[in-house]
């Protein structure tokens, strides 16, 4: 149960052109044709006694207690289900529905036990409220008869409980794992007295398929469903909106607090990425942020095999900035960077690139979008103009035809993912692309027209084959090309894409997707109304990643599919502020803005705020800073928030340029795998702990807010300031608003934003400037932000990395529901218990083929490294493919995958390496080393007294 | 950073170029380097064309040779 429903007004809205006009206990009101009585009663200021209807839920009808008189109709209707008519006259409020509505309550409370004082709701129940308002002063059925008062608590959830005891059957939870979740885990049981909650086949809910999203605990109005937190600690005395620190969906928040303890996250019911829903990271996972591994003060070291040794705020500062200037008077200017993190604030990040090209001297910043969606940026900005997606996630619920290619929202973007499922229920074509069958190929409720089930490292060529239909076809939309298109180059790309090697029977041999589901794809695509594509990292992660982003832009803008709500070519971000760090000018080729280092206008208005001097060549990307160190000319790097060591590619060649470094600074909540080759290490702050804020993947700046101190006394911003200070260069904001009206200033999609203004209006979409001063939901209606739109010819190159006799499986990569990128915060929460290791998903028949069964412990083996870890047999691979995730540092995922990287951007091509597995008994030579380094260089050296 | 990883990664960029017409194959390859390419990088790629550049293919070796020609050598910072 939840207190955000306290304001429900019991059925959801309905859009009605038609306006129907009632009179309600004397009150005229008038609303959309649709409206529930109940909901336009609310309207009018009336509330209406309601336990089984929220205003999250279609309406039910079940719990009897909104019943209404209607003049000129004979019963007392539930007002939930009764819609609205013209000339309607409603008595909410009579004898006769006061006498039914403490029948029905002395019903309820017969079989429900009386123990509101020690109960986890109370003071939060409605079963209690309810009771009150209706008056209830005698239960005249006694407590003796039949109950369910012995029915077994269900404790197997990490995060809630299920006490059958006090559940009064009203469906709430179920239906809320049907409609807003959309995972059917829950129905009800048995019929009449019998009838009851079961968790799938009446299994415990952490056996069922419960996804522990939370929609169920919320919505329960009594203490059936609970969570833990709220039994161990009672009920929050304050609350605070902010935005989830986990994915790029950007989930709007109320952290519930008594003091300084947060006791719940709930999620927000007027956050406009979630509409009030969350996942179990976003809703449960949270208490990493105290967990006993939190770093909270700084520490030093001359070198990694000495212990760290914790000295004071100023200490640090001072020796972090005195270390960077010997090596740069050493070395050079250019012989340090940084990198700014996608799980740190839009000011954050700001700052910290700020930071490099004013203080450190050059532009050697980058960011973790560097290997994650740097694709995306470059492929998106060369076709439309901008580096960013099109539509608002509400658009999904406009699309007819819903292609997804290399993401798996159910797993990566779980509250997308639940509105995406809630489209293709009502009708909506969904065509997956994916080497795997992932959740959304199959699943309750949810069937796609088109698995393309292709090989790793093809999308090019199935992307040319979607085109070549659609050209050879004539499925164009010609108008939309004429008018927003520039005609020479489509005239090269409808060439192109017509040369036989991209006809889908041709390119059937090189992705392994039939020709004929190629072209019913194609013709869904192109002719099935509004068709909207949504990509992840099996997009980017490949050496032609950029390739295939204007791929999929030259397939929407053929189609015209672009610059309405339902369509679009959408990235779905990884970690919750990709957009927002590339936003604000983390590349070391672009300012905020996405403007090139080398505009001299753009540099100039830097410069003048700045007052200083930038370089107007491009600064070092992430794999040349590796690369640079071990040559010997990259000495110096300040990471914040941002686990480089587990991350990134060829742990083997980031180990080794992290030893050839000789000053890294680490700014982080915990002693990461890159700790361990630090020499300082600056403790960071969580999301909790300061104030600013995030942009998510529809391009939604949402507050941050800070609803408890830094642990560590400064908040990430602070400790920024702090060594630009000591380096010389002054900063001097006193609150990350400040930072923000710089950005604002300097940064024309940002010129309308400002505390003041997401305050007033909650979170705005960028651009926002004069032209559009209440932000932009949906991009290029009517033009391209470059004008016309441009098509590029986007050849399929094969990617080097080759299968062949000593490794003739491909290894693609991912993430799962319950873990987040490198597992630092998930791992330090209950979540583990559903994903305490990292898996390798093979095929039975390569199993079989090497002697393996479900379970064992195999070597995973690469031309660059090995690591070991369990297998799990599966047919959700292909044979010949198999898959793992990365979020835990003892499997090291990364030291199999390779340094081969995308041709425009080099982010890694972490989907495609060419692997053997074979059964072992015992951990990879890296693994033993990698522990005993991990235990080596985390000794923190005891204070002298 | 080793020759051989830069004259991969400038045959990558003109790989992607390729299909266009040679002088303009050429010339996008070498508005990708002077806009994405950190200047040690590129004067290390430079040094390497220098040394006979082994392993560039012709568009890459080309749009280097431009680089070469119309800016100013790279000073390593």
């Amino acid at each position: 149960m939840s207190r955000v429903l306290a304001n429900d007004r019991g059925t959801p809205p309905r859009l009605s052109e038609q306006q129907v006009s009632v009179l309600i206990d004397g009150h005229g009101i008038t609303v959309p044709a649709g409206t529930s009585i109940m909901r336009a009663a609310v309207v009018a200021g009336i509330k209406i006694p309601k336990l089984c209807a929220t205003e999250t839920l279609e309406p039910f009808g079940s719990c009897r207690l909104c019943l209404v008189e209607i003049d000129g109709r004979k019963g007392t209707p539930a007002s939930c289900t009764t819609p609205v008519e013209p000339g309607m006259t409603v008595h909410t409020q009579t004898e006769r529905l006061s006498r039914l509505r403490r029948g029905v309550m002395e019903l309820y409370i017969s079989d429900h036990p009386l123990d509101c004082l020690t109960c986890s709701a109370n003071g939060d129940c409605e079963l209690q409220d309810m009771a009150g308002v209706v008056g209830l002063r005698e239960v005249r059925y006694g407590y003796e008869g039949a109950n369910h008062f012995g029915a077994k608590k269900d404790e197997s959830n990490p995060y809630f409980t299920f006490d059958p005891t006090k559940c009064i059957v009203c469906s709430r939870c179920v239906r809320a794992c049907e409609e807003v979740q959309g995972t059917f885990a829950l129905t009800i049981g048995e019929r009449g007295f019998g009838s009851h909650v079961s968790p799938g086949m009446d299994e415990h809910f952490f056996d069922s398929e419960c996804v522990s999203c939370g929609a169920c605990v919320q919505v329960c109005p009594t203490a059936t469903l609970m969570e833990k937190s709220v039994i161990a600690n009672g009920q929050a005395q304050r609350s605070v909106v902010t935005t989830c620190g986990y994915c790029g969906v950007g989930c709007s928040f109320e952290a519930e607090l008594q003091g300084d303890r947060v006791v719940r996250m709930t999620p927000y019911m007027d956050g406009k990425a979630n509409h009030g829903h969350s996942c179990v990271k976003g809703r449960f996972a949270w208490g990493y942020a105290t967990h006993k591994d939190r770093i909270t003060k700084p520490m030093i070291r001359a070198t990694i095999e000495e212990p760290w040794r914790e000295v004071s705020w100023e200490e640090a500062i001072g020796h972090t900035a005195a270390e960077f200037r010997r090596i740069q008077q050493k070395y050079g200017r250019g012989a340090v960077g940084g990198i700014t993190s996608s799980r740190c604030t839009n000011e954050e990040t700001f700052l910290v690139q700020k930071l490099i090209r004013a203080a450190f001297g050059n532009n050697n910043v980058d960011t973790c979008a560097r290997v994650c969606h740097s694709p995306t940026g470059y492929g998106l900005k060369t076709a439309f103009g901008t580096s960013a997606g099109t539509q608002d996630f509400d658009s999904v619920l406009d699309a007819d035809v819903i292609v997804v290619i290399g993401a798996n929202p159910t797993e990566g973007h779980p509250v997308f993912a639940s509105r995406l499922k809630r489209r293709v229920r009502e009708g909506a074509k969904l065509i997956v692309a994916d080497p795997r069958r992932i959740d959304l190929v199959r699943m309750p409720h949810i069937e796609a027209a088109h698995h393309l089930a292709l090989l790793p490292g093809t999308n090019v060529a199935l992307i040319n084959a979607l085109a070549h239909v659609v050209v050879a076809e004539d499925l164009i939309a010609r108008d939309f090309v004429a008018e927003r298109c520039e005609a020479d180059d489509f005239a090269t790309w409808c060439a192109f894409v017509s040369r036989p090697e991209n006809a889908p029977e041709h390119v059937a041999g090189i992705t392994g997707v039939p020709a004929a589901e190629i072209r019913a794809a194609a013709r869904l695509y192109a002719t099935g109304g509004n068709a909207a594509i949504y990509y992840g990292l099996g997009v980017t992660e490949h050496s032609q990643g950029s390739t295939m982003v204007m791929g999929m832009a030259n397939l929407a803008m053929a189609t015209g599919n672009l610059g309405r709500s339902g369509v679009g070519v959408n990235p779905l971000r990884g970690q919750n502020n990709v957009q927002g760090s590339c936003d604000m000018g983390s590349f070391p080729h672009e300012l905020s803005g996405y403007r090139h280092i080398s505009d001299e206008a753009a540099r100039a208005l830097f410069e003048a705020a700045w007052d200083v001097a930038l370089e107007a060549e491009p600064g070092l990307r992430i794999p040349n800073m590796f690369d640079a160190a071990l040559d010997g000319s990259f000495k110096g790097i300040y990471i914040q928030g941002e686990d480089i060591v587990q991350s990134d590619p060829n742990t083997h060649h980031v180990e080794a340029a992290m030893r050839a470094m000789e000053c890294v600074v680490v700014q982080d909540l915990f002693l990461n795998e890159t700790a361990a080759f630090a020499h300082v290490f600056l403790p960071g702050s969580s999301f909790l702990e300061k104030d600013g804020t995030f942009t998510n993947a529809e391009r939604r700046i949402s507050p941050v807010r800070k609803a408890v101190a830094p642990l560590a006394g400064l908040a990430d911003w602070e400790v920024t300031m702090a060594l630009s200070n000591a380096l010389g260069y002054p900063m001097n904001y006193k609150h990350p608003s400040e930072i923000m009206d710089e950005i604002a200033r300097l940064t024309p999609t940002f010129a309308g934003v400002s505390y003041a203004a997401l305050d007033r209006v909650g979170s705005i979409q960028w651009p926002c400037n004069a032209a559009a001063p209440t932000g932009t939901p949906v991009m290029h209606i009517g033009k391209f932000v470059r004008g016309k739109g441009r098509f590029v010819v986007t050849e399929y190159v094969p990617t080097d990395e080759r299968t062949g006799p000593r490794f003739p499986l491909l290894l693609t990569t991912g993430r799962i529901l319950t873990q987040y990128n490198v597992g630092a915060q998930t791992r330090r929460t209950e979540n583990n218990v559903w994903h305490s290791e990292d898996l390798l998903e093979i095929h039975p028949h390569d199993a079989e083929n090497r002697g393996i069964r479900d379970g064992d412990r195999v070597a995973l083996m690469s031309r660059v490294g090995e690591t070991t870890l369990r297998a799990q047999v599966t047919e959700r691979v292909q044979p010949g493919v198999v898959y793992t995730t990365f979020h835990h540092p003892i499997t090291g995922a990364n030291v199999v995958t390779t340094e081969y990287s995308d041709w425009a951007t080099n982010c890694p091509e972490y989907k495609v390496t060419a692997v053997e597995v074979r059964p072992t008994n015992r951990w990879s030579q890296w693994q033993e080393e990698s522990e005993v380094l991990r235990e080596s260089t985390r000794r923190v050296a005891v204070a002298a007294e | 950073m080793t020759p051989e990883r830069l004259a991969y990664m400038a045959n990558q960029i003109a790989t992607f170029f390729r299909s266009r017409p040679e002088a303009e194959a050429v010339a996008g390859t070498e508005d990708h380097l002077l806009k994405f390419w950190d200047p040690r990088m590129r004067a290390e790629l430079l040094a390497h064309v220098a040394a006979g550049g082994a392993g560039l293919n012709p568009i890459a070796r080309q749009a280097a040779e431009r680089l070469a020609g119309c800016v100013a050598p790279p000073v390593r910072r």
